[in-house]
């Protein structure tokens, strides 16, 4: 157990960053070196110092600060939109799954509609529905998230229907809502759990890219996604700005694509 | 769904210049041709009567024309009018037509069209109200021959001539079935054709009666997202964009010749005097003393900019007070004083609705929202694109403030100070107050020069006192201009003319 734990490299670089990532969005939540939002005149544009030690943005704000408080702000966004996906996704997964049948076939083929737009897309008009924010970039990712995460529970429930022990449970007289929570669900767990982390990677994504265009969160706040959108305008004069907010966005992602890839080899060797 | 419609163009737009920055420099232009970068589509109308906004307007004064039209000194020459006289009463101007002078579509500018454009814009033909309040002194006008018009006014008015130079006076065939989609002036371009969300295409016109266009073709792009423009200027997809920040200026090499001038507009945080808490003059005047205006020039354009205290801007000359500015100095303790006395001695929260393509705008936001935490006042800040900003805010006045730049479209004190009249119609703000409507009303009648501008001065001063908006700055204007052309000039009034530009030599 122990050595398959530490021969896998994926996992543990992969965990490692990730944990650091959530320790620096945990500790935004009570300290940054700066306030995020203060501006001060005199450090327009301060360049890469002990002061400052990724500089200052074009308002006098210290961009680690606020690199900090994105990355709350993005993951905070990214758990929401999982949440959301998550808690719909097994409710309509578990029900087709489970009872199959005309409901099965409606829901299912609706399904099939929504996974047909690019999700972006799709939460491009939900947004633009619900109007800019950072609580309705969580529940229009949220919305855009469900078919996946039904498709994926209801397969899964569809096999464990069949297994010996569901029948046992059938005929010793247990209730379908008990078999749904108690029997099957447990058991659907570790690939909702590897769909999770894969998931959350791609809503830090699909955060970014709505910010990027200036629909998601909006200022004075700041996620990765509109930081790099803002450091955009400065990225002939200040190049350091984008490529610090940019790089801090790709390892974010690099980290939790390695600990997905790490952990889903962990679980299938 | 325009507004989806809207960020796949701009989708488009980005990687387009991304592209384009890849092929930059290979190929030669056609040395008769510009592209002119301008913030925003011409959405409102091409029909000059109806077009509100300034960024519409900048762009039609190039296509249209009244029978006057402003230089660049700000004085007003004639245009489809060749001369023009005046009875001693004051009350009938007789406008001599120019001989000779012709629409783009050919035909000759007849009185008749001139009798027509008038009754349009100033509401005679239908009995609505003008689109532009001076109008509204213009009681008929009579043909008196082919060649002569008189305008007859129902009170005497010394500031006709700056009305009807105004590209909202501008003169339109009669046979134009379709002016809010087909321009059709007397300018030196004539308009070609225009893809939403993209261009306007014009062509210089070669029987203009005055001088004419230096350069043949004109392209207007579309630069919806303001973070594309410099990359836009430095790939060569643009070669003129008017107003940009002084950090987008840096980023631009020694390709660019760089002017420096004024914007004249007035930067404000305009307030909703209707809803709650802004119906409130004291709230108004604690976000004024809450403001630190030389924080806010300071942090976004170097300290550049002109601070002003009312609804006027310095190239007005003795219209302008330079003492108001300096009304509501920042002041904290005594902005906490006033919220307190008003009830809302915890702060409130407010939105700042910004429309998304300007970004001066969207900068000063920021920066009043850093400075109300300190009143504890909690500002956040919406960026709309701007036919939402213009449809919700301005016509439908569905907000509680926002951060834009309101400017004149004549040079009379007039053109800024007539929408805060209770009852007018762009009163977005819906400001009310009866000492204003007196005496902005007394200016109507007052035919004495120094009197009325007594009243305006007055006029003025109320606005400054009830703190009908936080009032900011005249924004610095910075012009950038690609160094194959040369001979931009600066209007004292938010127009961009371009048949001044010409090919460097």
């Amino acid at each position: 157990m122990n050595k398959k734990l530490l021969s896998n490299k994926k996992l543990i670089i992969g965990a490692f960053l990730s944990i650091i990532f959530l320790i620096i969005a945990l500790v935004s939540l009570i300290y940054t070196p700066y306030d995020p939002a203060a501006m001060n005149s005199s450090d327009k544009f301060a360049g890469i110092s002990f002061k400052h030690i990724m500089g200052c943005d074009n308002f006098g704000r210290d961009i680690f600060s606020r690199v900090m408080a994105g990355t709350k702000i993005t993951i905070f966004i990214a758990i929401g939109t999982n949440i959301i996906g998550l808690f719909f996704g097994i409710i309509i997964g578990a029900l087709t799954g489970y009872y199959g049948g005309i409901l099965d076939e409606i829901l299912m083929r609706f399904n099939d509609a929504v996974l047909a737009f690019p999700s972006i897309l799709l939460a491009l008009v939900f947004l633009s529905a619900f109007g800019p924010g950072q609580i309705n970039v969580m529940i229009s990712l949220g919305i855009v998230f469900v078919p996946s995460y039904a498709r994926i529970i209801r397969s899964e429930y569809l096999r464990i229907k069949g297994l010996d022990y569901v029948t046992s449970a059938k005929l010793m007289g247990a209730r379908n809502l008990r078999i749904i929570t108690r029997h099957i669900l447990p058991n659907v767990f570790p690939v909702i759990f590897s769909t999770v982390v894969i998931g959350f990677n791609n809503a830090v994504l699909a955060e970014a890219g709505l910010s990027f265009l200036g629909i998601g969160v909006q200022p004075p706040n700041a996620s990765l996604g509109t930081l790099l959108s803002d450091s955009q305008s400065f990225v002939f004069s200040h190049p350091s700005y984008t490529f610090l907010t940019g790089g801090f966005m790709v390892l974010l992602i690099v980290s939790f694509s390695l600990f997905s890839d790490g952990f889903k080899e962990y679980i299938n060797a | 769904m325009s507004k989806v419609k809207g960020i796949l163009a701009l989708c488009a737009l980005m990687t387009m210049s991304i592209a384009l920055i890849g092929c930059s420099g290979d190929k030669a232009k056609d040395s008769s041709e510009i592209v002119v970068g301008i913030p925003q589509d011409l959405e409102d109308s091409l029909d000059p009567h109806k077009a509100l906004a300034a960024g519409t307007k900048e762009i039609l004064f190039n296509v249209y024309e009244g029978l006057l039209k402003p230089d660049s000194q700000g004085n007003n020459i004639p245009a489809v009018a060749e001369s023009y006289t005046v009875s001693e009463d004051l009350m009938t101007y007789t406008f001599k037509l120019r001989d000779g002078i012709k629409f783009h579509n050919g035909k000759n500018v007849t009185a008749d069209d001139v009798k027509y454009s008038i009754d349009k814009f100033a509401g005679i033909s239908d009995g609505s109200e003008p689109l532009v309040s001076a109008f509204s002194v213009i009681e008929e006008v009579n043909i008196i021959d082919d060649k002569t018009v008189d305008v007859v006014l129902n009170t005497p008015d010394t500031d006709l001539p700056t009305y009807l130079a105004m590209v909202s006076a501008a003169i339109i065939p009669k046979d134009n079935e379709n002016p809010d989609t087909v321009a059709i002036g007397t300018g030196p371009y004539k308009y070609v054709s225009r893809s939403p969300q993209e261009n306007v295409i014009c062509e210089a016109f070669d029987d203009y009666w005055g001088e004419k266009a230096n350069i043949k073709n004109v392209t207007f792009k579309v630069e919806s997202n303001a973070d594309s423009i410099v990359m836009d200027l430095l790939g060569g997809s643009i070669d003129f964009y008017a107003r940009l920040t002084i950090d987008q200026v840096k980023q631009l090499n020694d390709e660019f010749s760089v002017y420096e001038g004024t914007m004249n507009l007035v930067q404000a945080l305009y307030l909703n005097n209707n809803v709650k808490p802004f119906d409130d003059v004291r709230v108004r005047q604690a976000l004024s003393y809450a403001t630190d205006v030389d924080e806010i020039l300071d942090i976004t354009a170097e300290g550049k900019g002109t601070k002003i205290g009312s609804s006027m801007f310095p190239a007005f000359g003795k219209y302008y007070d330079e003492s108001l500015s300096e009304l509501y100095p920042t002041d904290i303790e005594k902005a906490k004083e006033l919220l307190k006395e008003a009830g809302y001695e915890n702060g409130f929260n407010m939105t700042i609705t910004v429309p998304s393509n300007y970004q001066p705008h969207i900068d000063v936001a920021q920066v009043l929202a850093e400075q109300y935490k300190k009143i504890g006042v909690n500002a956040e800040i919406q960026l709309v694109e701007w036919n939402s900003w213009l449809s919700d805010v301005y016509t439908g006045r569905d907000f509680e403030s926002t951060v834009i730049g309101v400017d004149a479209s004549y040079l009379a004190a007039s053109a800024l100070l007539s929408r805060f009249e209770s009852t007018a119609a762009n009163n977005f703000i819906n400001f009310k107050s009866d000492a204003y409507d007196k005496a902005y009303n007394k200016t109507l009648t007052t035919a004495d020069d120094d009197e009325r501008t007594a009243l305006y001065l007055e006029c003025e001063k109320i606005l400054a006192d009830e703190a009908a908006n936080v009032y900011i700055q005249d924004l610095p204007e910075y012009v950038v201009l690609n160094k194959k052309f040369t001979g931009y000039e600066f209007y004292p009034l938010y127009v961009q003319d371009i048949a001044k530009l010409k090919l460097a030599e």
